[in-house]
This record gives C-alpha cells, sequence and structure tokens, in this order.
C-alpha cells in the first residue's frame, strides 16, 4: 500500500496513489465545483472538524448542551462519557443522520469545510463515508446479514467513485487484506455471520477505508469485542492512522481505550463538556471532580484489589469518589506508569487494607469449603457436532471468599457458572456442595444475571421477582413475604416503597440491584455472579461491586464472581481462575496471577488490558507488534 | 446447501406422515358423518335392493379399518374394481373409484389440475407483483398521503371477498364495458392466448384481494429492517435511499414473503373453491364441492391429499428459498 502519502499534501480529488480509479465524487462538474470550495475553505480554516454550541434535542429532551471542540487533520479525539452522556448522539451529528428523525439540532457542524448543518443532501451523501466513515459499535448487527461482506464494501465505493463493479470488488478485497483479514479474496464472498466479532470489526473498518476518507468516526469500535481482539483492533486503528494520516473521532465509555488511541480527550457528562485537553493531561492530571471520580471508578489490573474493608467503596457510592479509587486514580497514571513491576508501590500502600481484611479466611486456603466442583464437563450437541464447552473443571470456593472465573468469550465460563448452580447438569463431573455431592437446583446457590434487563420479568413488579425463591420454597403467608422483600430491597440500597415498580422504572444499576435482592431472597451461602457489571457504566459497576462487597461480609457470603473484564475480577476476588477452551489454565490468590502470571495465555490476557498511561500503552502496543510479528495473530 | 440429500429425505418422510394423518382423519370425519352414502350414490329413485347392491359394491357395509386397509393396498398395490358388468383396474398409486362416475380418482383429479394450476401460479405473479410492489411504494412514501391512502386501500382489499370483488369485475369488463368475453375455460395446450385472456379476470379477482395482505406484510418487514443497524450503516456510508430501500430493506422482507407465500399457493393447488365456482372454471375446488355433496369419498380423500402434497411441497420449496435467501439458515 503505497497510499500513506496523500491526505494532508495530495490534493484531494484524485486521492489513490496506487493508481486504482479512486476519482473522489464521481466526476459531475457541480462535483468538481464543490470539491474547489472545500479546498478554498480548508486553506482558510484548516481543520478537519470543527463545532461549535452544538445542541440537539431530542422531542424537548437536550442530548446535547453547547458542546464545541476542533479536531485538526490527522489528529485523535476521544469523546469520554457515560451512557446517556451524548457522546454517540455527536458522532451521529457530525455526519448529519439526525436528519429527517425528528431530533432538532443547533449550533454549527463543520467536516472537511463541509457544514454539515446546511449541505444539500447530496453533499452529504458525499460527506457520508466519502470524506469522514463511521465504525459502529456492534459488528455483528452494523453489516447486512444477507450479502456477503465484499459486496457490501463494494457497493458503499461504487456509491462514492464511478468504479465499475469489478473494479469495486477489487478494491473491496484490497482493504480487507488491508486490515489482515486473512485469505481476503475468499472471506470477501462470506457473509458477516461466517465471520468472528474481531473479523466483524475489521470488515467495518474496512468498509470505513474503502474511500480513504480524511476523518475516521468510530463509535465505541470495541465495546463488543474481547480484551485481545480490542487490543488487536486498537493496534489496527493505529497503526491505519500512522499511515493514512487519516482524523480520528473516537467515541467511548471505557478511559483506557481512550489513553491507548489519541491524542485529545473531551469528557463528557449529561451532554455538555467536563473537561477537555490533552490525554496526559485530563487522565494524568484531572481538574474537574466528575473526571476524577470517572476515572475513580475504572478498575484497575495493575494494582490489587482495594478492599478497604469497603469503607472506600462505599464512599465511592455516596459521594462518587472514593478513597482507595482516589488513591488509584493519583498513581495509577503517574507513579504506575513503570506497569506491572511499579503497581509495587501501590501494593504497598494498598497491602494493609488489601490482605482481606474481612474475608481473610478464604484466600489462604483456611476457610471451609462450601461449594466444590470436581472434574466438571459439559458437551453439547451429539456426533460430529458435538462441542465441549466445559472440559474438565475442578475448583473450590471456600465460605466467604471470592473467587473470580475471568476469561474470553466461549471460554465456557457460563456453562461453568450454570453448572455450579444447577441449571445445567454436567455431562461428568460433579458438583458437591458442603461435601456432598449435589443434584439438581439448590436453594443455598443462587445466580445473579449479566444482563439486568433481560432477567427480570418487565410484566411483573420487581416486588413479585424477589418474592419467587421465597415462594419456590414454600412461603405462603403473604405479610411474611412482603415484608421480607422490602427488607431486601432495603438492603440491596432500593427502596421499600419500590416493591410494586416495574423493571423498565428502574436504570440499569437498580435493575442488576435487584437481581442481587432476588439471589438473597433465599438465604444462599454461595452467589454465582455471571457478569454482573460488564452492562453497567463504571461508576454504577463500582456501585455494584462494593454492594456485593458488603453483603460478602455482613452475610458471610461465598462469591463466584464470574466476567471478562480482567481488570473488575482482580478488584473483587481473593483468588482467581483463567479459563480458556472450557479448561482453567492458571488458578492461584488474585495478586499471584495477576502480578507473576505462570500460563503464557494469562500473560497474553493481561498484556492486552488497555493501560491508562498512554505512554505504557506505546510501549505494550510496540511490544505486542513485535509478537503478532513473531506470529501472525488470528482472530 | 451442505446436506440437501438428508433435508429431501427428511422432508419426504415427513411428508408421507402427513398425508398419512390426513387420510385418516378424513375417513373418519366421513365414516361418522350421517346420511345413506349408498341411497345417495344410487340415486332417489333406487329400490332398497338395488341400494343394497351399491352398498356391497362400494364395500359400505365393511367396518371402518378393512375400508382403510381397502385404500392403502390400493396405494401400494393397485387394485382391481368391479363395476357390475365388467371389472377396471386401477394401478399403483390407486386413489380409488370414485361412487358416482366409476372413474379412477387420480385420472379425475389429473384432468382437474391443469386448471388449478393455471389459476394459482398466475394469480402468484400477479400479486406479487401488485403486493410487493404497493408495499415497497408505501415505504418509499412513508409518512406521506401515498402511504396513507395504500394502507386504506389495502385494509380494504383484505375485508373484501373474492366473489365480490369477481363478480364487479365480470359486469364491468365483461357486461358494461364488453372488453372481454365472460371467462370460459381453455386449456394452455390449445390456445396459449386465449388461455390467458380468459383467465385474466380469475387471475385479478384472487390477486388483488391476496395482494393486500403481501402489500402489508412486505411494509411491516420492510419498516422493521429500516430500523435495523445495518440500515444505519449504509445511511452511514452515504448509500442513497433508493438503494437503501431496494437493495437492504426489501431484502429483510423476503423470509416473510416466502413463507406466506408457500402457504397461499399450497392451498391454492388444492382449490380455490370461490374463484373456480363463480367463473365457472372446471378446477379441483368446483370438483370437490361436488364430491362433498354426494358424499363420494374416494374422489374427497383424493382431493385432500393432493392438497396436503401441495401444502407440504410448497413449504419444502419455500425451506430451500429461505436457506438460499438468508445463508445463516441450516436446512434440517
Amino acid at each position: 500500500m503505497s497510499d500513506a502519502v496523500k491526505n494532508a499534501a495530495g490534493s484531494p480529488v484524485v486521492k489513490n496513489a496506487a493508481g486504482s480509479p479512486v476519482v473522489k465524487n464521481a466526476a459531475g462538474s457541480p462535483v468538481v465545483k464543490n470539491t474547489a470550495h472545500d479546498l478554498a475553505v480548508k486553506d482558510a480554516a484548516g481543520s478537519l472538524v470543527e463545532v461549535d454550541g452544538l445542541t440537539v434535542d431530542f422531542g424537548g429532551l437536550r442530548a446535547v448542551d453547547g458542546l464545541g471542540f476542533r479536531l485538526e487533520r490527522g489528529a485523535a479525539l476521544a469523546l469520554v462519557g457515560e451512557s446517556g452522556s451524548g457522546k454517540s448522539t455527536v458522532a451521529s451529528a457530525l455526519l448529519g443522520l439526525h436528519r429527517g428523525t425528528g431530533a432538532e439540532v443547533g449550533g454549527t457542524i463543520e467536516v472537511a469545510g463541509v457544514d454539515v448543518g446546511r449541505a444539500s443532501e447530496d453533499v452529504l451523501r458525499r460527506l457520508r463515508g466519502g470524506t469522514a466513515a463511521m465504525v459502529f459499535q456492534d459488528p455483528l448487527s452494523s453489516l447486512d446479514p444477507y450479502y456477503a461482506v465484499g459486496d457490501q464494501i463494494a457497493e458503499v465505493y461504487r456509491v462514492h467513485t464511478r468504479a465499475s463493479r469489478r473494479a469495486a470488488r477489487a478494491r473491496a478485497v484490497e482493504v480487507l487484506d488491508r486490515v489482515g483479514i486473512p485469505d481476503a479474496v475468499r472471506r470477501s464472498r462470506s457473509r458477516p455471520h461466517e465471520f468472528s466479532g474481531g473479523m466483524r470489526q475489521r470488515a467495518l473498518i474496512a468498509m470505513a477505508l474503502a474511500c480513504e476518507p480524511e476523518l475516521l468516526i468510530a463509535d465505541e469500535p470495541t465495546t463488543a469485542l474481547d480484551v485481545t481482539v480490542q487490543a488487536q483492533i486498537l493496534d489496527l486503528l493505529h497503526t491505519l492512522r500512522e499511515e493514512t494520516g487519516m482524523g480520528l473521532l473516537l467515541v467511548t465509555h471505557d478511559v483506557g481505550v481512550a489513553a491507548e488511541s489519541v491524542d485529545e480527550v473531551l469528557v463528557m457528562r449529561h451532554g455538555r463538556q467536563v473537561e477537555h485537553g490533552s490525554v496526559t493531561e485530563v487522565l494524568g492530571a484531572p481538574r474537574q471532580p466528575y473526571t476524577r471520580e470517572l476515572l475513580g471508578a475504572v478498575p484497575r489490573v495493575d494494582a490489587p484489589r482495594v478492599t478497604g474493608a469497603g469503607s472506600g467503596a462505599e464512599a465511592g457510592e455516596k459521594s462518587g469518589a472514593g478513597s482507595g479509587a482516589e488513591a488509584g486514580a493519583g498513581s495509577g497514571v503517574e507513579a504506575g506508569a513503570g506497569s506491572g513491576a511499579e503497581s509495587g508501590v501501590q501494593a504497598g500502600a494498598g497491602s494493609d487494607t488489601g490482605s482481606d481484611a474481612g474475608s481473610g479466611a478464604g484466600s489462604d486456603g483456611s476457610g471451609e469449603p462450601v461449594l466444590e466442583a470436581v472434574g466438571l464437563h459439559r458437551v453439547f450437541g451429539r456426533g460430529k457436532k458435538a462441542f465441549t464447552a466445559v472440559d474438565g473443571v475442578s475448583l473450590t470456593v471456600r465460605r466467604g471468599e471470592t473467587l473470580g472465573v475471568v476469561g474470553e468469550s466461549g471460554s465456557g465460563k457460563t456453562t461453568l457458572g450454570r453448572m455450579l448452580v444447577g441449571l445445567l447438569e454436567p455431562t461428568a463431573g460433579e458438583v458437591r456442595h458442603d461435601g456432598h455431592t449435589r443434584v439438581g437446583v439448590d436453594p443455598a446457590v443462587q445466580m445473579v444475571f449479566q444482563d439486568p434487563v433481560s432477567s427480570l420479568n418487565p410484566r411483573r413488579s420487581v416486588g413479585e421477582s424477589i418474592a419467587d425463591p421465597l415462594r419456590a420454597r414454600g412461603e405462603r403467608d403473604e405479610t411474611r413475604i412482603r415484608a421480607r422483600v422490602r427488607e431486601l430491597l432495603e438492603r440491596v440500597g432500593l427502596e421499600a416503597a419500590h416493591h410494586d415498580r416495574y423493571p423498565h422504572e428502574f436504570s440499569g444499576g437498580q435493575r442488576q440491584r435487584v437481581g442481587i435482592a432476588r439471589a438473597l431472597a433465599a438465604d444462599p451461602r454461595v452467589i454465582v455472579c455471571d457478569e454482573p457489571v460488564s452492562a453497567l457504566d463504571v461508576t454504577t459497576q463500582a456501585q455494584v461491586v462494593a454492594l456485593l462487597a458488603e453483603l460478602q461480609r455482613e452475610l458471610g457470603l461465598a462469591l463466584v464472581f464470574i466476567a471478562h473484564d480482567l481488570a473488575v475480577v482482580r478488584q473483587v476476588s481473593d483468588r482467581v481462575a483463567v479459563m480458556r477452551r472450557g479448561r482453567i489454565v492458571e488458578q492461584g490468590p488474585a495478586d499471584q496471577v495477576y502480578d507473576h502470571p505462570q500460563d503464557p495465555y494469562t500473560g497474553q490476557l493481561l498484556a492486552a488490558v488497555p493501560a491508562l498511561d498512554p505512554e505504557v500503552a506505546a510501549r505494550r502496543r510496540s511490544a505486542r507488534r513485535r509478537a503478532a510479528r513473531r506470529e501472525p495473530a488470528t482472530i | 446447501m451442505n446436506g440437501f440429500g438428508g433435508f429431501a429425505v427428511r422432508r419426504a418422510a415427513g411428508a408421507v406422515v402427513t398425508l398419512f394423518a390426513l387420510s385418516v382423519i378424513i375417513y373418519v370425519v366421513f365414516y361418522v358423518t350421517p346420511g345413506d352414502v349408498a341411497q345417495i350414490t344410487c340415486g332417489p329413485r333406487c329400490s332398497p335392493a338395488q341400494v343394497q347392491q351399491v352398498s356391497a359394491q362400494l364395500h359400505l357395509d365393511d367396518p371402518l379399518y378393512a375400508r382403510y386397509w381397502h385404500f392403502l393396498q390400493g396405494i401400494v398395490a393397485g387394485q382391481d374394481y368391479s363395476t357390475g358388468t365388467s371389472v377396471q383396474h386401477c394401478s399403483a398409486p390407486c386413489l380409488g373409484l370414485s361412487y358416482q362416475s366409476d372413474q379412477q380418482v387420480l385420472t379425475l383429479i389429473l384432468a382437474k389440475l391443469p386448471v388449478t394450476a393455471s389459476l394459482a401460479l398466475g394469480s402468484m405473479v400477479l400479486w406479487l407483483v401488485i403486493g410487493v410492489g404497493t408495499g415497497v411504494l408505501s415505504v418509499w412514501r412513508r409518512g406521506r398521503l401515498t402511504e396513507r391512502v395504500l394502507t386504506t386501500v389495502t385494509l380494504a382489499g383484505m375485508s373484501t371477498p373474492v366473489f365480490v370483488i369477481g363478480l364487479v369485475l365480470m359486469i364491468v369488463v365483461c357486461g358494461q364495458l364488453e372488453l372481454l368475453p365472460f371467462p370460459q375455460y381453455v386449456p394452455f395446450t390449445e390456445d396459449p392466448e386465449q388461455w390467458a385472456w380468459n383467465l385474466l379476470l380469475p387471475w385479478l379477482s384472487l390477486a388483488l384481494i391476496e395482494s393486500a395482505t403481501y402489500a402489508r406484510i412486505t411494509r411491516a418487514a420492510m419498516l422493521e429492517t429500516l430500523a435495523e443497524d445495518h440500515v444505519r450503516t449504509f445511511r452511514a456510508y452515504g448509500v442513497g435511499e433508493r438503494a437503501v430501500i431496494g437493495r437492504h430493506a426489501l431484502r429483510g422482507a423476503l423470509a416473510p414473503l416466502i413463507a406466506v407465500n408457500a402457504n397461499n399457493i399450497g392451498v391454492l393447488f388444492g382449490g380455490a373453491v370461490l374463484t373456480e365456482t363463480l367463473f365457472g372454471l372446471p378446477g379441483i375446488g368446483r370438483e370437490m364441492v361436488e364430491a362433498v355433496k354426494v358424499v363420494d369419498l374416494p374422489v374427497v380423500v383424493g382431493m385432500v391429499l393432493v392438497t396436503g402434497f401441495f401444502v407440504v411441497l410448497a413449504n419444502a420449496v419455500a425451506d430451500v428459498l429461505y436457506a438460499l435467501a438468508d445463508r445463516r439458515v441450516v436446512l434440517t
């Protein structure tokens, strides 16, 4: 690919130095005039994106409120915020995607000299995909399931060029190859469902690259992906940016992802700008309390568990900026710059509180085992289609401890969790409860599910949902049930008056609290939490994690915490088991596993976690590149 | 399209089971239906002795299971029937003889099938063109007057009986304007042009009614697809509305269209009773009505089995089309 030259210097009319027929914007004369006009504007202003006083209203609801920023050519800016902060709305506004949806857009947006607010439909269409291309969050639903991936890219390419069908198809293969799809000619004929998540995201990026845009807008491009795949995609974006000189606007809720990928960060909340500056300034020395709170809530993978006997967590829930969390924010980026080894500095600070004060019994192996898995196997399907999801897993959960189970999607962790609870029967092996083999479901082992939306029946009040385990146990006295449910609601930080409300009236975090209350209703001794916080914003996530810790301490619960997020698992677990392809590759005390991983896979996982410090991120990236050169990554 | 052989075998086996069950049900239903079949078959002026003779000849005195066994034997091995004076051989897949005419049921059905098939296939083409076209148009002009008018018209179409539309068409086109002669079936093999002209009105009346359903399905499925993420992707890449609707949204409507169409066409092959009666087309539907009226059990069973066969066949074809339209579908 020799087209690295083109952008900044090259004329935007004939783009591809490689000589393929990339005459941008089909060649009609008004187009040429328009391009000339673009050039004039560009010379005057220079910035790739200029947003000023942007407001977006959805029927009286203000999603974006007076936002302004600038993005220079070739630069990278991240819009960071929690859900509902308006960051994705801004991204859509840059391409004029709010037109005709009923949303009211105010202020001015200029992208590569085009006034998005006033541009004609034609100019706008050329901007979309031609000058500025967008990569969406969910790579499965963002591609048409009915057409071959190559055809979809070719279709977009043909919209913006006058290329023949054949040339467009060739271009599709070229960009697919460029983003690292192996055997691109053959794979370009595959449908999206035949691609893995990472490959789909690569295909979307290929589509974005097809017309050599000057600006790439990436809306949560890695949120749906595993951590190792995420690292590969972020590296890919980084390389592409280096080679093509395109600007990047990254929309993300993940501060780590932002730190990895951009030069500037704009923190958003409630549609407004909270803080804007270089990535080192904003993440290293945040000036605004909200930024500090956000950073504080981000779980650290390179710092030991901050227990603080729950006080930090509780404070975090109330004031938003917990003491433990703040310490993390301060040191995580600066002192922790050295990563891995240096985290000993923090370990020193954290270890006095962090040595499992409350539930100490667990980690040193002296606690009595409440739940044991012995040689668990689970096979789905039969014959040739048989698939072994869990392949010989043995583990022990002791009273009052938290066992973290971490692994990427498809590693079998959910299947394991379901077998522990008794929702699935193991194909071989057994689950022992207090030393006895257990058959079927046991009320003493409860489960909290991942998706707080779909795991509650939308047609029943939360009170009824929470009462289910009570009724299942044979409780018939309505007043006693009601009293117990009220008590449980208050126990998980909700109000007793919420009893008769329905799930849709609650926020995500509140719904997960309802889920926890339901699990508590049966007086369990063990709760298996399957990705309990992965659908939640970081600050909410921190609150739910704190609640679980508090319940564990007070009720002496044992927790099995299943998650794909290595940092969260480290922050909640006494011991950690790392799963891959149905097996546990490594198991041990959390700090040992994280600081001195024995299995190469664990090391690989840890290296893929985005670092909050840009310098560390850069160092890890080059390390990953060296590793990738040795053995080509396949995803 | 892996495992197509396995799919075909499974479907064929399924069809046999379905048809077997159908025939049992029909036998039982007719067995318990009141009415003296022998009397009806013989005619009102038969003497009791003659009725007795007919009854014996048609095995009407045998118990149900014996008659059913007889029927199965005919299908597998063929059957000889004595019609009083001569013996008629009915070879292997033998569905029996009509009580009324002593004709072989299969011959009878095969003679009527071209009429019904002409009607069904022709109107299918029309209703797909009209229905899908209307659906696409109302999506294209959504939120405007065109859409509201089309929605109202299709609702009216869905709730109009075929004999109303058919009658109106006949009165206006043939009676008042005299553009066409009153329909009279001409076989395709005799004169294709006359065949088409004579079937035009029956096709139209069936298609107009059915196309309302298709318009609604198309519209609903396309609107649903338009709200999906991948459509947003193509809009965000500057793909025009025409391509978004024509390529991406319409493709999403394919699956429900295939499903409904398969069912419709399968049932129509069993005879469009109202349309055939109204336009005097000698198809399976009209024959069926006649057979039921005189309790001609072999003919009724045969017709039901033919309908069942076409429904099963149409659904199998639909499944193959599904898999072709959406590669995520695996044939099982």
